[in-house]
């Protein structure tokens, strides 16, 4: 079943707990069985449980990436460095959820920090992708896309970027929204880099997906970027119809080594889109190409920072030292090889000499990313483009070379330098592998995306009836 | 050769906010470590920062007491080191675009008046507090005064002397004091000074290598490292040596300054702009409100008590020295009517009073409309000065209305002409000697006969109209 017929359900007077009681069943029976996926890092007991009979996800099961702080269950960040810990206060975004009555079931696997794209990096094992065990979900939030897409929750929260939640979801054959910078409290996500993240979510459907947005979305006086605006319909828009829709293909994202495949899919989810009235025409984004470097620049120096803070003086694991720096040594040495890479990179690039030559330059090409995405809009409503390069690559296939990770984020990273809603959905699949196909709206418009890409949902489903 | 130094200060004044900077945590002094302390200024994960008004607005108002631009905009910044009292890894502070620049501090000498151009005032987080005789072989942390808003000041080399440092800083407390934006504790923290100093061969222009003096806690510490210092750089230069470039700790007990280790200062402090928290605006609306809203300023004050109430310098100096005892001051002064009397009477009983039993102006239990009420009856000849002394410790001690608390301890002055006649005539009849040795030119004779006057109406005479009847008979 579906977030809204749950909730609907349950409002007309099933028992709140019962749908979270049989996920957590079901989660517990498969994650112990052959095919278990590691997508959880904690589960609640049943005895934990709560809920509400009232509300937009009245008995929703839901699934929390386990960087988003909770009280009753850890909060790992997929980190040796937070192993156990239990945070003394609430996400904001958790709180909305289990205010609107969604119960949460569990904490779902990440790559350590939500640094990475497969979901390798967890110090709690890998998450394997649900719809071929030997290939990787997804990440950073591949816990979260694997258990939706598995059916253990019909929604879960995922924290986005550079594309940890679309890339995933792409991965997953599941739906993955990254809203507009500002538009969801960060307070209670652990940070990776701050200008860069956003809570988002996922769902089988477009109208989960853009329901647990609703829920989540707001002005939040704890988060100094959250943006005091109302928060649109969400979960209405994607039956608004694309007809007029003006859609935008920026060369860019459809590059001569692109697998054939995914253009293949890219093409025939636009015919469906022109079939329904929209309008598509080319468009280009020309400081595409300076995304990754200027995000790798970013990212790890705001990470280096952020992560200053796991010392092992105040939370957490401290490690033994006969003084302060051995304390320190000792206590980071529990970060994973990935973690330590970006925190490297971004001390680097913070140091004396050479902030201008790195951050400075990386700000201003972030500007001129920006600067591409407001004149495009000022022709098209929305643009459309793959999520991935590829669908899911094999467990392995990437751990030695940071460089091809890194690249297969290429697609997603444009919107969180410039702040802007994306989300992926899925156009089809390749040799049983599903791909996902983005929609980038301007700000705040994050509607225009949902309503393209119902849309392109409702074209799939009538043609499987 | 003849050696000029050259000296900056930056001071750190703590605002007085009720709450931290970023946290809704209360800034007090001296409870039990690490009970005032939340998520954000522990620096927990996925807690952020949400900045307090209190402490912007007290911020503008005290860059705008210091003549400085305050800007509409400016960034917050993120100082990065580790150090186990600083929670986060870094430090929340400005950095190349501070809220406020350009400013001046004017302060009078021995040698007349000096001005010292203020560079930037920029507000930031104070860290925590490491305990290193708490528990033996360990540091223990408070965090209480992690989070505690703070502004940093600083000055451009324009000082060439410890005292006039000195000077300047008293200024400058005092400044920051009047426009209640810091207690200005040094004791507490809530002030302290760093300051940077190097020496150039005296009439030129350049400037020589710094070194910086920290962990000075008064005015005085700071006079004092500043002389040592100068002397000792003087002394490695005029024997043909050079000045390191470094940072020198001052040990108040020894009286010495010692070099940082090198390890303590190596820090590349990778800032960049903090990426929680959007730029810090400021309406310039408020910043023209904040304006309007600044008290006159000690100097002014000063001048103003000298010019237009005609007080002497000296005594316009000490009753603008603090704004609760000028504004006391001119409350009194303005129901006497009389400022010259109004401020002997503030810097001698009630002076003597606040210093003997520990009172300032606001806590001291005699108001300034009593004050005046006493004061008035003194003029009027009602009570006698010295009988208005005990009337005011009376009134600071059990209270009541210098009318009746006068009436009550029975000092009124009899001013009743038939009454103090009766008295002069009595007098002048039981003294004839000394009444013919007045109108024999003996003049000084008459304090005698006061005094016998006095006595004979037990205290209870008005003086000067006693006077004015004994010289009325004895001209006769």
């Amino acid at each position: 079943m579906s977030a809204s017929q749950i909730a609907e359900c349950v409002r007309d007077g099933e028992t709140p707990l019962g749908p979270a009681r049989s996920a957590l069943v079901a989660i517990s029976e498969a994650e112990s069985g052959p095919e278990a996926l590691n997508a959880f890092v904690s589960l609640n007991p049943e005895s934990a449980l709560t809920g509400a009979s009232s509300g937009l996800l009245a008995g929703v099961p839901v699934a929390i990436k386990d960087n988003l702080a909770t009280t009753d269950l850890p909060t790992t960040c997929g980190s040796k460095i937070l192993d156990g810990h239990v945070f003394p206060f609430e996400a904001t975004v958790v709180r909305r959820l289990r205010e609107a009555g969604g119960v949460i079931v569990g904490k779902t696997n990440l790559d350590e920090f939500a640094m990475g794209s497969s979901t390798e990096n967890s110090a709690f094992g890998p998450t394997l992708n649900p719809h071929d065990r030997d290939r990787v979900p997804g990440g950073s939030s591949g816990g979260s896309a694997a258990a939706v897409a598995a059916g253990y929750t019909p929604i879960a929260l995922g924290s986005d970027t550079g594309g940890s939640v679309r890339q995933p979801a792409s991965f997953c054959g599941v739906v993955g929204i990254k809203p507009t910078y500002g538009r969801v409290s960060r307070y209670g996500l652990v940070a990776f880099a701050s200008s860069l993240d956003q809570v988002g979510t996922f769902g089988r459907t477009v109208r989960d997906a853009s329901l647990a947005l609703e829920v989540i979305s707001g002005h939040d006086p704890r988060d100094s970027t959250s943006v005091q605006r109302e928060v649109p319909d969400f979960s209405g828009a994607g039956e608004r119809g694309v007809a007029g829709l003006r859609i935008g293909v920026p060369d860019e994202y459809l590059p001569a080594a692109l697998d054939p495949g995914v253009r293949r899919l890219i093409n025939e989810a636009l015919e469906r889109l022109v079939d329904r009235g929209a309008v598509v025409s080319r468009v280009s984004l020309p400081h595409t190409n300076y995304a990754i470097p200027t995000y790798y620049v970013l990212a790890p120096a705001e990470a280096s920072s952020n992560l200053a803070r796991y010392d092992g003086a105040r939370f957490g694991v401290r490690g033994e030292g006969r003084d302060i720096g051995d304390m320190y040594r000792a206590t980071r040495d529990a970060f994973g090889k990935e973690v330590k890479r970006r925190i490297m990179l971004g001390t680097y690039v913070l140091s004396a000499g050479y902030y201008d030559e790195y951050y400075g330059t990386a700000q201003r090409a972030r500007g001129l990313i920006a600067q591409d995405f407001e004149a495009v809009f000022k022709d098209v409503d929305v643009l459309f483009t793959p999520t991935a390069p590829t669908p899911a690559f094999n467990l392995g296939e990437n751990t030695d070379d940071p460089v091809a990770m890194y690249l297969s984020d290429v697609f997603t990273v444009t919107a969180n330098l410039a702040g802007i809603p994306g989300m992926s959905v899925p156009i089809g699949e390749l040799g049983g592998l599903p791909v996902g196909g983005q929609f980038l709206a301007p700000w705040w418009e994050e509607q225009t995306m949902i309503a393209a890409a119902g849309a392109l949902e409702a074209s799939f489903a009538e043609e499987s009836t | 050769m003849t050696w000029e130094a050259v000296i900056g200060i930056e001071v750190h004044a703590q605002l007085r906010t009720a709450r931290k900077l970023f946290c809704a945590d209360e800034v007090i002094f001296g409870d039990a470590p690490n009970t005032h302390v939340c998520p954000v200024c522990l620096g927990l994960p996925g807690a952020l920062p949400a900045t307090n008004p209190e402490a912007v607005r007290l911020a503008v108002r005290s860059a705008l007491s210091l003549g400085c631009t305050v800007h509409p905009e400016s960034v917050w910044a993120r100082k990065n080191y580790f150090y186990p009292d600083l929670p986060k890894g870094y430090q929340i502070t400005q950095f190349d675009r501070p809220i406020a620049t350009d400013g001046t501090v004017v302060f009078d000498t021995d040698d007349g008046e000096k001005s010292v151009r203020i560079r930037r005032v920029h507000m930031e987080e104070d860290a925590g507090k490491s305990l290193h005789d708490r528990i033996p072989g360990s540091t223990a942390v408070d965090l209480n005064r992690a989070g505690t808003p703070l502004v940093e000041i600083v000055t451009e080399p324009d000082l060439h002397s410890p005292e006039d440092t000195r000077a300047f800083l008293s200024a400058l407390k005092q400044t920051l004091e009047y426009v209640e934006v810091s207690d200005c504790n040094m004791e507490e923290g809530s002030l302290r000074a760093d300051a940077n100093i190097s020496l150039r061969p005296a009439g030129s222009s350049g400037l020589g290598v710094k070194t910086e003096i920290k962990n000075v806690n008064s005015f005085s510490g700071i006079q004092r490292a500043l002389e040592i210092e100068i002397e000792r750089q003087r002394h490695v230069l005029d024997g043909g040596g050079t000045i390191q470039q470094q940072t020198l700790l001052w040990d108040d007990h020894k009286g010495k300054v010692r070099p940082m280790r090198s390890k303590e200062e190596s820090h590349d402090y990778r800032y960049f702009p903090d990426p929680d928290l959007p730029p810090l605006r400021v309406a310039p609306e408020a910043i023209r409100e904040a304006e309007k809203a600044l008290p006159e300023l000690p100097r002014a004050r000063r001048y103003r008590l000298q010019n237009e109430l005609g007080l002497a310098p000296y005594d316009a100096g000490v009753l603008t020295q603090s704004r609760v005892t000028a504004d006391y001051f001119e409350d009194v002064s303005a129901q006497v009517g009389d400022a010259k009397v109004a401020a002997n009477w503030m810097m001698g009983p009630v002076q003597a009073l606040m210093n003997d039993r520990g009172y300032d102006a606001i806590t001291l239990p005699v108001r300034p409309a009593q004050l005046a009420d006493l004061i008035g009856l003194v003029l009027d000849g009602t009570v006698s000065e010295g009988g208005a002394k005990k009337v005011l410790a009376a009134i600071a001690e059990e209270g009541g209305e210098p009318r009746a608390v006068v009436q009550a301890m029975g000092l009124l002055q009899v001013r009743d002409e038939g009454q103090l006649f009766s008295w002069v005539d009595a007098t002048l009849e039981s003294h004839p000697t000394e009444a013919d040795r007045y109108r024999g030119g003996e003049k000084k004779i008459l304090g005698f006969l006061m005094g016998q006057v006095m006595k004979r109406s037990k205290g209870q005479a008005d003086p000067r109209r006693v006077n004015e009847l004994l010289v009325d008979r004895l001209d006769r």
